[in-house]
């Protein structure tokens, strides 16, 4: 998992029946330190994530087990958890 | 998912059984703010997405769960038409 700033959202009327419902977030990846690290993607959000917050994100097909029903939901990119506090040493 | 830009189709006669009757798109990878980016990818479109329209794009094993995929020999899928993306609280 990876941790990323929620930048916006993004709407798309037209999509997938299985994404119905579903809140997509414009995602930037982020370093432990919050430097961005690569490019924004967009990611299903599992949790109730808003503009602005400290998120971490899964990728691949595992991130399609966040949503019912688990593992049938065309996701590459899932926001699972709010960050509250990070330490490094 | 990343976003991209509808760019062409792609025809093949030849090909995988479960692929037939599957409308394949080639597919720019652009930015958030519509900006080309590097990169590109032939997707199956589930959507009805056209030539110039912004569309959302699942890659890897995930492209299998959307519909009609199941079993399919794909790793990347058109599974949204973008309407609107917000970044910090401007619309673009």
């Amino acid at each position: 998992m990876l941790l990323g700033r929620v930048m916006g959202r993004v709407w798309a009327t037209a999509k997938e029946p299985s994404l119905d419902g579903c809140k997509l977030l414009l995602v930037q990846p982020v370093t432990p330190s919050g430097k961005d690290k690569g490019k924004p993607l967009v990611a299903i959000d599992a949790v109730g994530a808003g503009a602005g917050e400290l998120v971490y994100w899964c990728r691949g097909r595992e991130s399609s087990l966040a949503f019912d029903p688990p593992g049938m939901t065309p996701s590459d990119a899932a926001v699972v958890a709010i960050v509250d506090s990070i330490t490094t040493t | 998912m990343l976003l991209g830009r509808v760019v062409g189709t792609v025809v093949a006669t030849r090909k995988d059984p479960r692929l037939e009757g599957k409308k394949l798109l080639v597919v720019r990878f652009v930015s958030p703010e519509g900006a080309d980016e590097s990169g590109y990818a032939v997707s199956i479109d589930t959507v009805g997405a056209g030539v110039r329209e912004r569309v959302l794009t699942v890659a890897g094993g995930s492209a299998r769960f959307a519909s009609g995929c199941k079993e399919c020999p794909v790793d990347s899928a058109i599974v949204g038409i973008i309407d609107d993306i917000e970044i910090d609280g401007k619309e673009s």
